[in-house]
């Protein structure tokens, strides 16, 4: 898949589209270019019956009824369709909405725009492990809260959220439960339904569909749930997302879907014994590693490491040349803060400023894990070398101790 | 990040990396900036306790790339300059020679406060007055 030599282990990023969803994606730019909301002739039926058939593919994935899925432009929208839709919808049933701190920023900030309305929002923290409480997720809920909202799995550390658990909360206290779903629809099993989850934001980028196009699942019975739109003009989509539909996109979706659905299982046990060795090997090539997130309940594909007394975007600059992957350090984000996820987990701004994460995918290599770990640890020692910090450590230095001058 | 060639060389083959005696005499130790920040220098001068000229200096780095490129290259234009002339040395000029990014400025004046932090500390045990 890549040019010599470039090995790409950043798929919670974004996956490269896998060239059967191009090849399904094809005739609908030129031969079956209608508008699927045209009903009135064969260009149009053409074009409805490619979008049809994606939303069979996708409903089947996550065992739904077809007219429970949402197309959308991609998970962000979806959160903000979910949040901002049921804020809007049940404004009389209540204002108050629970989250977690490690939610992605499509989350938090559209709960941050519900504030501004007027709206109440509970942001929770996680344990070390990054996991909820559930005793503190009930104690945060009141008469007033409609809607609780928690990611399925984190793209940071992979963490998977006791979702089961979560959803009979919600059943039993009659509230919404909504989930970011991006990072495990696709990679896992993920039944909504059997989970207890109402509304489901998922994405065709993250497993090996085109980017600019996403789902929203709305449960429809028992109950129904509604969602005032957020993107208004035409109707489309039941009346909760308008706009004309990107029927190749939506079609590459579909095809993803079916791929993922007969591919998963076998996917995710290659790719977690890949993940397990690239762990194992760096973390026995090194001391001063640490793992970042609960590694029971985790996502099959990632690791999230972090080499401490080194910092982030600096040892990826030895790699960088062949080997893409992200880091949590505040050198790698334009706001200049580390990860707040990472901070969330209680791992202190020194280790997030350390970490890596890698997130293997389908088209990755045994003998590309070989190179990465080689490269890897050779990078680690050389910015070791180069570390103050890591000279002061291995003469017994308290660095806890030090009085640093910060500036 | 698209860093420039002259960044990425120093990054690469850092200049004058390593460890000066912290309590010889004529040694000073610069060490600023923090790990909760993600940016530790420690930059060392050897002086020649006649001609007042940085005979050596030395760094080591905890930080990104920018950090690292900013203070290899300030060793690099320690050595063989007196004390006052290395007071001189302006952040601004690292950032040019480097053609840092606006977002990694601040790389640059670390490095400039740890050339101070060093040529304060070899003055204070030189028992030298700090010129203002």
């Amino acid at each position: 898949m890549n040019s010599d030599n470039l090995i790409y282990l950043d798929n919670n990023s974004t996956t490269p589209t896998d060239p059967r969803v191009v090849e399904a994606m094809l005739p609908y730019f030129t031969q079956h270019y209608g508008n699927a909301a045209s009903r009135n002739h064969p260009f149009g039926w053409a074009a409805e019956s490619g979008v049809d058939k994606a939303r069979e593919q996708i409903a089947s994935l996550i065992n739904v009824d077809p007219r429970e899925v949402i197309f959308t432009s991609g998970a962000t929208e979806g959160d903000n369709l979910a949040i901002k839709g049921v804020f809007e919808m049940y404004s009389r049933k209540g204002n108050h909405i629970i989250t977690l701190k490690t939610e992605h920023k499509a989350v938090l900030d559209s709960c941050k725009k519900i504030e501004k309305q007027g709206g109440q929002v509970t942001y929770l923290d996680v344990n070390a492990d990054g996991l909820v409480d559930l005793n503190k997720l009930e104690a945060a809920m009141t008469d007033k809260t409609i809607l609780v909202s928690i990611m399925w799995a984190n793209n940071e550390t992979g963490v998977i959220q006791p979702m089961k658990a979560i959803g009979d909360l919600c059943a039993k206290k009659g509230i919404l439960f909504m989930s970011d779903a991006t990072q495990a629809v696709g990679k896992i099993p993920v039944d909504p339904k059997a989970t207890g989850v109402h509304l489901m934001a998922f994405t065709g980028h993250k497993m090996y569909g085109p980017k600019g196009v996403g789902a929203l699942f709305v449960n429809r019975k028992n109950p129904r749930v509604k969602v005032t739109s957020q993107m208004d003009g035409g109707g489309h989509e039941r009346g909760m997302r308008s706009g004309t539909l990107n029927v190749p996109a939506i079609v590459g979706f579909g095809k993803a879907a079916e791929l993922a659905e007969h591919e998963m299982e076998d996917e995710a046990k290659r790719l977690s014994g890949m993940r397990d060795r690239l762990e194992k090997a760096l973390m026995s090539n090194m001391e001063e590693c640490y793992i970042n997130g609960n590694t029971d309940n985790r996502m099959p594909h990632v690791t999230n490491i972090s080499f401490k007394h080194v910092e982030g975007e600096g040892l990826m600059m030895t790699f960088n040349q062949n080997i893409g992957v992200s880091s949590g350090s505040a050198c790698t984000s334009a706001s200049l803060e580390p990860s707040y996820v990472l901070i969330a987990l209680g791992l202190g701004d020194d280790l997030a400023h350390s970490s890596i994460r890698f997130s293997l995918g389908r088209f990755n290599t045994e003998e590309e894990i070989d190179k990465t770990i080689k490269q890897v640890t050779e990078g680690v020692n050389h910015m070791r070398d180069l570390s103050p910090i890591w000279e002061m450590y291995k003469d017994g230095v308290d660095l806890d101790a030090v009085e640093w001058s910060e500036h | 990040m698209a860093y420039s060639e002259k960044l990425i060389e120093h990054f690469k083959k850092p200049k004058n990396v390593g460890t000066l005696d912290k309590d010889a005499q004529n040694v000073g130790t610069g060490l600023v900036g923090a790990p909760e920040c993600g940016d530790v220098m420690r930059l060392q001068i050897e002086v020649d306790d006649d001609s007042k000229i940085i005979k050596d200096a030395k760094f080591k780095t905890f930080g990104c790339g920018s950090a690292i490129a900013s203070s290899s290259l300030a060793t690099e234009w320690l050595k063989g300059k007196t004390i006052d002339e290395a007071l001189a040395i302006d952040n601004m000029a690292i950032v040019e020679e480097l053609a840092l990014p606006p977002v990694k400025i601040h790389c640059s004046v670390l490095a400039e406060d740890a050339i101070k932090s060093a040529i304060s500390d070899y003055k204070s045990k030189n028992s030298i007055e700090e010129t203002a």
